[in-house]
């Protein structure tokens, strides 16, 4: 789950339905659990996007990215990790601030209210 | 490697040395520095001080281990006695000899004492160095009451004369010249310092000629002409320097016809292996016996030993000088005193306020030529520049002297209309330029440390003035370059927002940002916005969470490992047995470490997400309310247990805690803020690393303000003195209230306070005096926030939507199993970081 590239949609091998889209508060992250994965899903409400990312910051190695507050820089979506404030771009995984590793994105959809998120395996 | 030999460690040997170390390879050369007094080289300039403490340490220019770290060789109390400049050698008084190749003389001078008979007499001394000091101190101790003379009424001479009061005797000072410091004063400024130093005690006796020095053995008296007799003890001789150039001499070096030898331009001597500088240098037909042109020489000499060949000594040496004779402020510049076909002179003269100002201006009016002032050179440090640097004079030249009459903007201006090249620090040949880069690139933010990096103050200090005004300006520039904007989203400083927010009646983020805002927000804006909606509204983190930061977003403080702390409010510190035992039996039922915090209360760590509903249930059934630890807010107010228990309280400490502690509990505010409560002057709690502190003195209250602990500790300073308790809260309502409608996000109140214009006397004119006429709406939005008060734990549990945020996956159940912990002094704490 460490590696750096965005999972690309064409690369999904399974969606995985991960829950009711209500589920997730607006303009915040929740976080979702696939097989032993803890994965970041971020609703952007005020632009009607979705982004999803690993929950693990890299800087620390905890499982803290979805309870981070979400924003944009320049237009890109980032989210900054609630510990050190460290922030990811939410498109490409590559870290805003500078000082850390990327982290790996996931493409998400919503099909019947649902939120869907991409994985490659 | 090269050998560079210094003969003289003084204060320009000294300067000479700083300067090579700092630019040489030290691998390239070997410095080494013979001095013949028995300290190393210290700070004669100001020597008079060493009668005020008798520390001689402290005039020292560097300790003796600095020239060991810098790798200089270093021989004190040993004499150079012979130079052999066919074999580049030179011998010591401890008969050794050694070889140079470039070889500095900076032996400076001693003191010139006249031809007079009996000038060898007991009692009789020089004024020049810590030893001269220490001899005729313990002479004076013998005579003390006496009467005692100064020969010589220059610079050092008044000097000597101040040095002769403190030690107990009756100055009398005796100058040849028709009047005092005849190189810096005209006769009248020269009168009105006479007056000024004589209604001090310091008698002057001028155009005295001394014939001869009376007494048997011992000094009894001075002798000026037949019957004029001063009847003294003892006489201390200041009558001027001759330089010591018995080394260059005796080497064949080129001499002045009057002593001093010659140097060029580049401080070569007639032997360009031997360079000359400081007061034994013969520049331009002139020896100088100031400090500042010996440093300038030092650094020449240093350039031109590294092959800076282009350095070279400035054909016109600039004399001006400040100083403070005895409390009194005497200053010359340029050319003091002037023939009339070179220009006019505008002159003031006060002698009942001891007041002269005279300055030299072209005959159009257009540029200064030089001047004096005597009694306050307030003005100096600005005259010297526009001198210096050939500024354009105001339409009225005397306003420089008499100030701008009939209001309007001052005559100088400011001092960032200087030039960049204009020298503010002559000692160090600072530049406005290097003092103002100092501050806007290399990022020095005080005058200590700009002083630091550039060295500018640290020679005769004069200059500190207007240090302080450019690094003040230029970080005032900063403030007002750097425009204030929250982010990218919002182009408006936070005390804007707030008026925005207030005055449009704003309800929510999105809203804010759809009206004044543009893109949509980040991690700086949106708690700070939060903060604002908090302080205007006083609603709680839970009603916007998307846009607080974590702690308030979850009610807790989360550690490193993705955990929490739960803190309790314990208001001052006050707990029940009860209540103790309730928070054991939580914390051990729920496995969290505990430990008691700074703030007189208990932190609880460990928590996951899930569990801070569970575990704050249980506490707000014990009758807990939350303690806001996570918040930009009130933490504690800190007590001592005041006069209920201790036997030297004034005044119940506990008690007022605990009530200004549930008044200001749930305020947001730009950080946290924190209070202390002290019974008595011993100051227990600390009150005074307080943004808000209280202690109880005789008749009331003494009320602190913005001092914090932290990262840069401030003690808080007096915002008012033995006040009741009600005007004490009064007081702080309006302070707090103030800070937050005003300070930028993530701005301690100290902080905030120093960059407050006026600082604590502006403060407690709105707070006190109400000099805004807010007092009464600052008085009401207080109230209004401390009657809305609610507790956002209670609110939390009891409401099942924000209970559903406290889950750590929205789709399982499961708890998040990557918290690993370790056990810690029978207590857990997190796993190490991978």
């Amino acid at each position: 789950m460490n590696t750096q590239e965005p999972i690309e949609e064409v690369a999904v091998k399974t969606w995985f339905k991960a829950a009711p889209t209500e589920k997730f508060p607006k303009n915040a992250g929740a976080c979702i659990k696939y097989k032993d994965q803890q994965v970041a899903v971020f609703n952007f409400t005020r632009e009607n996007k979705w982004f999803a990312c690993q929950n693990l910051c890299p800087h620390k190695m905890e499982m803290v990215l979805s309870r981070g507050m979400i924003g944009e820089e320049n237009g890109v979506p980032k989210v900054a990790c609630p510990l050190h404030k460290n922030t990811f771009s939410l498109t490409t995984g590559e870290s805003l601030t500078g000082a850390c590793d990327a982290i790996t994105t996931f493409p998400v959809k919503i099909e019947d209210g649902y939120v869907w998120v991409g994985f490659s395996d | 490697m090269k050998t560079i030999i210094v003969v003289g460690n003084g204060m320009v040997g000294y300067k000479f040395c700083e300067k090579f170390v700092a630019q040489a390879p030290k691998e390239d050369y070997q410095l080494v520095v013979f001095g013949e007094e028995p300290r190393v080289a210290y700070d004669r300039v100001h020597l008079s001080e060493f009668f005020e403490d008798g520390d001689a340490e402290r005039l020292l220019l560097a300790p003796k281990t600095w020239y060991e770290t810098n790798g200089i060789q270093l021989h004190i109390q040993e004499q150079v006695t012979d130079i052999d400049r066919s074999t580049k050698t030179i011998s010591t008084s401890k008969g050794v000899n050694y070889q140079y190749d470039t070889l500095i003389l900076a032996t400076g001078s001693v003191p010139f004492v006249p031809p007079i008979r009996g000038v060898e007499k007991k009692g009789v001394f020089v004024y020049r160095t810590i030893e001269d000091l220490e001899e005729t101190l313990a002479y004076a101790e013998t005579v003390k009451g006496g009467k005692a003379a100064i020969l010589g009424g220059g610079l050092l001479g008044l000097e000597a004369a101040k040095a002769v009061m403190d030690m107990g005797l009756e100055p009398h000072v005796v100058e040849f010249a028709p009047k005092l410091m005849p190189r810096q004063l005209d006769t009248r400024s020269s009168k009105v310092l006479q007056v000024k130093l004589e209604s001090m005690g310091i008698n002057v006796h001028l155009s005295k000629a001394t014939n001869q020095i009376l007494g048997n053995g011992a000094i009894t008296g001075m002798e000026f002409g037949e019957d004029d007799i001063l009847d003294v003890v003892m006489l201390v001789v200041s009558a001027g320097i001759r330089p010591r150039d018995e080394l260059g001499k005796n080497a064949g070096l080129e001499m002045g016809t009057r002593g001093g030898i010659v140097v060029n331009d580049q401080m070569r001597t007639s032997d360009p292996n031997i360079m000359a500088i400081g007061e034994v240098a013969l520049y331009n037909q002139m020896i100088y016996g100031l400090v500042a042109p010996g440093y300038e020489m030092a650094q020449v000499a240093v350039d031109q030993i590294l092959g800076k060949t282009a350095s070279r000594m400035a054909a016109e040496i600039d004399m001006s000088t400040k100083l403070k004779l005895i409390g009194v402020d005497v200053a010359s510049f340029g050319t003091p005193f002037m023939p009339a076909e070179k220009g006019h002179s505008i002159i003031f003269e006060n002698k009942t306020e001891s007041l002269y100002k005279r300055i030299n201006v072209t005959h159009d009016g257009k540029k200064l030529l030089g001047g004096i002032l005597v009694g306050d050179a307030t003005d100096y440090n600005m005259l010297l520049q526009l001198y210096q640097n050939e500024m354009a004079l105001p339409e009225n030249p005397e306003d420089l002297i008499l100030g701008s009459r009939g209001g309007g903007a001052p005559a100088f201006g400011s001092v960032m209309d200087l030039p960049d090249t204009a020298v503010v620090c002559s000692c160090e040949a600072v530049t406005k330029g290097d003092i103002c880069c100092s501050v806007l690139e290399d990022g020095n933010e005080s005058v200590k440390a700009v002083s630091k990096a550039t060295k500018a103050t640290t020679g005769c200090g004069g200059c500190k003035p207007m240090v302080v005004d450019l690094v003040t300006e230029s970080l005032k520039s900063l403030g007002k370059t750097v425009k204030v904007q929250l982010c990218e989203h919002f182009e408006y400083s936070r005390q804007e927002l707030f008026d925005i927010v207030k005055l449009k009646d704003i309800q929510d983020y999105d809203e804010l940002l759809d009206l004044v805002g543009k893109g949509h927000g980040c991690e700086v804006c949106k708690p700070a916005v939060a903060a604002i909606f908090a302080s205007i509204y006083n609603e709680t983190a839970n009603k916007q969470p998307a846009i607080q930061d974590t702690n308030d977003r979850y009610l807790a403080n989360i550690q490193r490992n993705g955990t929490y702390s739960v803190v309790p409010r314990v208001a001052g510190g006050e707990i029940t047995p009860k209540q103790l035992m309730a928070l054991g039996r939580i914390a051990q039922k729920f496995d969290l470490y505990t430990k008691i915090t700074g703030g007189q209360r208990i932190d609880m760590f460990g928590a996951q997400l899930h569990e801070l509903p569970l575990i704050w249930e249980e506490l707000i059934a014990e009758g807990f309310e939350t303690g806001q630890a996570y918040g930009k807010s009130l933490r504690t107010v800190k007590s001592c247990v005041g006069s209920t228990w201790c036997r030297y309280g004034m005044d119940e400490s506990v008690s007022f805690a605990v009530e200004i502690e549930h008044r200001y509990k749930g305020i947001r505010s730009p950080h946290k803020f924190k209070g202390g409560v002290s019974g008595c002057i011993r100051e227990c709690a600390e009150a005074r690393c307080k943004d808000f502190g209280f202690i109880a003195v005789e008749g009331g209250w003494n009320v602190y303000v913005a001092g914090n602990g932290g990262a840069n500790p401030k003690h808080a300073e007096l915002l008012a003195e033995k006040v009741d308790k009600e005007t004490a809260i009064k007081y702080i309502d309006r302070y707090i209230m103030y800070y937050i409608k005003t300070a930028q996000p993530l701005t301690r109140t100290a902080a905030w306070l120093e960059k407050l214009e006026g600082g604590i006397t502006y403060l407690q004119n709105v707070v006190i005096n109400d000099s805004l006429g807010i007092a009464a709406s600052l008085d009401a939005e207080m109230q209004a926030l401390v009657d809305s008060y609610k507790c956002e734990w209670k609110e939390a549990v009891e409401t099942p939507e924000i209970r559903a945020r406290y889950a750590h996956f929205v789709n399982s159940d499961a708890p998040d199993d990557s918290i690993e912990f370790v056990s810690l002094r029978e207590q857990k704490m997190p796993k190490e970081w991978a």
